[in-house]
């Protein structure tokens, strides 16, 4: 059942991509064990606002889970402590009173912070721009049902198309690696019959992106696997390494 | 440059769609055959602004950029892909037949136009339904994972308002997949250079030279720096206006703002009033509540609605001392079988919204608040077991137990109506133009398909129709006649003083240093809406919403506070910026509802129903879609009507009854 308590919050502030951050501590009270995390901080930054000081400024947009817009590491994990949750999903209740929360963005090298909590993901939308597409222009295209597809391979290829896009793999990976990431993409697309026919080149492309953009080495830790709100599962990065190692022997 | 035969002048006096003459069937065929092209070296000089990420904008700058045009694409996110289309979970309808059930071209147009109400015109819908079939292809070929069945064909399943299986859906994630699909082409286009993108701006206006629509205005959020963009054309595809509510299921930065812009320089506002409200929605907890999360109309399927038949009961709820499951079969009161028999609990979504509505007002509402009414399981579970509703609905329920923290397979949900979807929008001809000359409008953010209320999995396929297959082909119409203009400079004093006029907006909504926050009066304006202009509205209710947005707006400019500077980014200031606009749409809805003294769809007026409590439409006089011209600020706006004739259909009243 509802009921309110009072947290302390322990939040990163960096008034831009130059300036050096530091963590500042607000004490929040009556804050209704049914609310989300995010209308948590809706309530400090009202706060926050009638005391005349600049609100905190952090990424969100549909707050259902599914745009990847939010991010936010709480408490030494991307999207908080639950599984398979969005910072969005995760709800007070989940929080004690009294209990002290740390808010952190993305620490990674390939998303640089552009204020406070919010970070520049940019780097994941280039390295789609790299390949992560069927090469097929509008029309012109044969009937859907033209080719049958198994539905095995189908619903594979719809789990690795969860993908939100948020950055939580890169974030949790000690190496700031986006493996996950790309794994997700090319093995949807490798697993349909429309994808399959550039199946190896669009490896190599992402990969060679993801490289140039600082991203860093796969060293099977699982973390992303275990910290992806969508629970993707790391199984996509074998399909992808079995795509790339295939386009590295025809070079 | 002007050149005599003119296809693309919408006069400015009279309201004409300039909907291509011949059988309804052929009008679509004709037009392209006789269209005007731009040829691919043409095409590398004309520049063309498309403003949104969404399933229309992505999938309308993907398509120019393919076709050879230089194109300009904005979107106020980090990316392209969180655009709110992505949150869309049932299904795109498509006149496929796979199923063999008997559905066809015509039947998809003729569901579409029943089920809005009679309110929407007859050749842009059948032209929707005639290019529904190629999504459904160009999807497939994108790699979208749609559902199949075990013999590798593509699965279908059935909605609200028809009587054949033509939803084609990916998991509860179809709009994501689409999306996703759209944004690949997308990006496809900016790695090769032919999309410039401009992520993280937001369009605060249009530059109208001579007329014509030749550039935008746009602040940058992450430097708050505003910039002037040129382009030949410019495409809106911004979606709709539901937050002007403050609580609903659209994404937080969803906003109607470009459509305000667009509107005070000279576009027509249409239907404003009709808005959609959706059945099934998680009630609202608390003060706190930023938004409000849907549940998929799928739902109602297999899940009985129903409140307690005594009041005493409901009380007893609400007041924490009796449980839902306490109550016995015969103390429940299945309202929607009650009323409706022949279609239970899949009436459209306007019908069973009232209805939940009637049963709270009158007392019989349960949670804590009053205003929720059960959606109950327990009856399908007994016939199907719990693994089958698990696999049917498994991530809604775990969806729903993340925000109520409750177990629906065990207790009953608790849902109430919240509003979803606009109808109403920038109206357009049949090319998709705006009233300004080489002005476009896109997707939910156009009035045109769904008249005065839209079916279940149908906002999926207008926004591809028109990105895809539609804009592709109408807006070189409008380009072949600009081949001649030189890219021009945004010196110009049309670029200068649209930009001055921000800058002074803004300057005026910092200086105020008031003590209200943006939300705290954005919730008062969405009160006003909710109370007034919501589900069931009458002549006083709305004379009253006129009176109090008027206050809302006089609040808003003497009391609000915005803290920080406008060349930085700053997120209140986006935020008050864009209330500003809802104020502006909140008003449009009120007078367009007082105006149309009829109901029809989503829209409601008490004053005209049936003896059984039903929509009472009056087609003698109000069959037209209502255009809103802006005539200066603090002016009241002009009212043009663009007659609705039906040709091909003939209009009845419809019943769920039997």
């Amino acid at each position: 059942m509802e009921k309110n308590i009072n947290v302390t919050l322990k939040i990163w502030r960096q008034a831009g991509p130059k300036v050096k951050g530091e963590f500042e501590i607000y004490k929040l009270d009556n804050v209704s064990t049914d609310s989300s995390f995010l209308e948590m901080l809706d309530m400090l930054n009202e706060k926050l606002i009638h005391a005349r000081k600049e609100p905190i400024a952090f990424d969100h947009d549909c707050r259902e889970g599914i745009c990847g817009m939010c991010s936010l590491y709480i408490n030494g994990h991307p999207h908080g402590l639950d599984g398979e949750t969005t910072t969005c999903q995760l709800h007070m209740r989940r929080f004690h009173d009294g209990q002290t929360i740390t808010i952190e963005p993305w620490r990674s090298a390939a998303f640089p912070v552009i204020k406070d909590l919010m970070v520049d993901r940019g780097a994941y939308d280039k390295i789609i721009q790299a390949g992560g597409y069927v090469s097929v222009n509008t029309g012109g295209i044969p009937d859907g049902n033209a080719i049958p597809i198994s539905k095995l391979a189908a619903d594979e290829a719809m789990d690795a198309a969860s993908c939100i896009g948020c950055g939580a793999c890169a974030a949790a990976c000690k190496n700031g690696s986006a493996m996950l990431f790309v794994a997700a993409k090319v093995s949807q697309l490798a697993l349909l019959p429309q994808g399959k026919i550039e199946a190896a080149a669009r490896a190599k492309a992402m990969v060679a992106k993801m490289d140039e953009l600082g991203f860093g080495n796969c060293t099977n830790t699982q973390a992303c696997e275990a910290e992806c709100p969508k629970g993707i599962s790391i199984s996509h990065i074998a399909r992808l390494n079995r795509e790339f190692l295939s386009a590295k022997f025809k070079d | 440059m002007a050149k005599k035969q003119e296809s693309t002048t919408v006069d400015a006096t009279k309201i004409d769609a300039r909907i291509p003459e011949g059988p309804l069937a052929e009008k679509w065929s004709n037009y392209k055959a006789h269209q005007k092209l731009v040829n691919p070296s043409n095409k590398r000089r004309l520049d063309v602004i498309v403003v949104g990420t969404g399933l229309a904008g992505a999938s309308a700058a993907a398509s120019l950029a393919e076709l050879g045009f230089n194109v300009l694409n904005f979107c106020i996110q980090d990316s392209p892909r969180r655009a709110h289309s992505i949150a869309a979970q049932g299904g795109i309808n498509a006149a496929k037949n796979y199923q063999n059930d008997g559905d066809s071209v015509y039947r998809l147009f003729y569901d579409t136009i029943k089920g809005g109400d009679y309110r929407a015109r007859e050749a842009n819908v059948y032209r929707l339904a005639e290019v529904s079939n190629g999504i459904i292809d160009q999807c497939v070929a994108q790699g979208v994972p749609f559902a199949r069945e075990y013999g590798g064909l593509l699965d279908n399943r059935s909605f609200g308002g028809a009587q054949v299986s033509r939803t084609f859906y990916a998991k509860g994630q179809t709009g994501q997949q689409l999306l996703l699909g759209a944004y690949s082409a997308l990006s496809r286009q900016v790695g090769k250079g032919a999309v410039k993108l401009y992520s993280r701006y937001e369009m605060l206006d249009v530059v109208v030279i001579d007329g014509r629509a030749r550039g935008i205005i746009a602040r940058n959020l992450v430097s708050g720096k505003i910039e002037r963009f040129f382009a030949h054309a410019v495409v809106i595809g911004t979606g709709g206006y539901g937050n002007t509510f403050f609580l609903s299921t659209n994404a937080m930065g969803s906003n109607g703002s470009a459509a305000v812009q667009i509107y005070k320089k000279g576009a027509y506002f249409a239907n404003p009033a009709y808005a959609q409200i959706h059945p099934t929605c998680i009630p609202v907890h608390g003060e706190s509540q930023s938004k409000l999360t849907l549940m998929s109309e799928s739902l109602r399927n297999d899940g009985r609605i129903w409140v307690p038949k005594k009041k005493e009961d409901a009380e007893a709820i609400r007041a924490g001392k009796k449980k839902a499951t306490d109550l016995s079969e015969d103390e429940r009161d299945y309202y929607l079988e009650r009323r409706y028999p022949a279609f239970g609990n899949l009436v459209p979504r306007d019908v069973a919204s009232r209805a939940a509505k009637e049963r709270c007002d009158a007392g019989f509402g349960v949670g804590n608040t009053g205003l929720a009414v059960y959606l109950d399981f327990s009856t399908s579970i007994n016939r199907l077991g719990e693994n089958t509703i698990r696999e049917r609905y498994g991530n809604l329920f775990q969806m729903y137990e993340k925000i109520v923290d409750e177990n629906p397979y065990n207790t009953p949900m608790m849902i109430y109506p919240a509003i979803h979807y606009t109808m109403g929008g920038i109206w357009v001809d049949y090319e998709l133009q705006t009233s300004i000359k080489g002005l476009f409008c896109i997707g939910e953010a156009n009035f045109s398909d769904h008249g005065a209320n839209r079916l279940g999995a149908s906002a999926l396929m207008q926004g591809l129709a028109d990105g895809y297959f539609v804009l592709p082909y109408t807006i070189q119409n409008y380009l072949a006649d600009q081949i001649q203009v030189p890219r021009l400079s945004t010196d110009l004093p049309e670029f200068s003083e649209a930009e001055k006029a921000i800058h002074t907006k803004i300057e005026k909504i910092m200086k105020i240093q008031g003590d209200k926050s943006v939300d705290s009066i954005h919730r008062e304006l969405g009160l006003i809406m909710w109370d007034f202009v919501g589900m069931g509205r009458n002549k006083a209710g709305l004379e009253t919403a006129l009176e109090k947005i008027k206050a809302v707006r006089h609040e808003f400019w003497t009391k609000v506070y915005v803290p920080g500077v406008n060349a930085d980014m700053n997120v209140e200031l986006e935020k008050a910026l864009r209330l500003a606009d809802f104020i502006e749409i909140g008003e449009l809805m009120a007078r367009d509802a007082l105006m149309r003294e009829e109901s029809c769809g989503g829209h409601f007026r008490e004053e005209y129903q049936t003896p059984e409590g039903e929509a009472l439409r009056n087609d003698e006089e109000f069959s037209f879609a209502s255009c809103w011209k802006f005539t200066g600020e603090g002016n009241e706006p002009e009212l043009l009507k663009e007659a609705l004739d039906y040709e091909f259909i003939h209009r009845q009243q419809r019943n769920y009854k039997a």
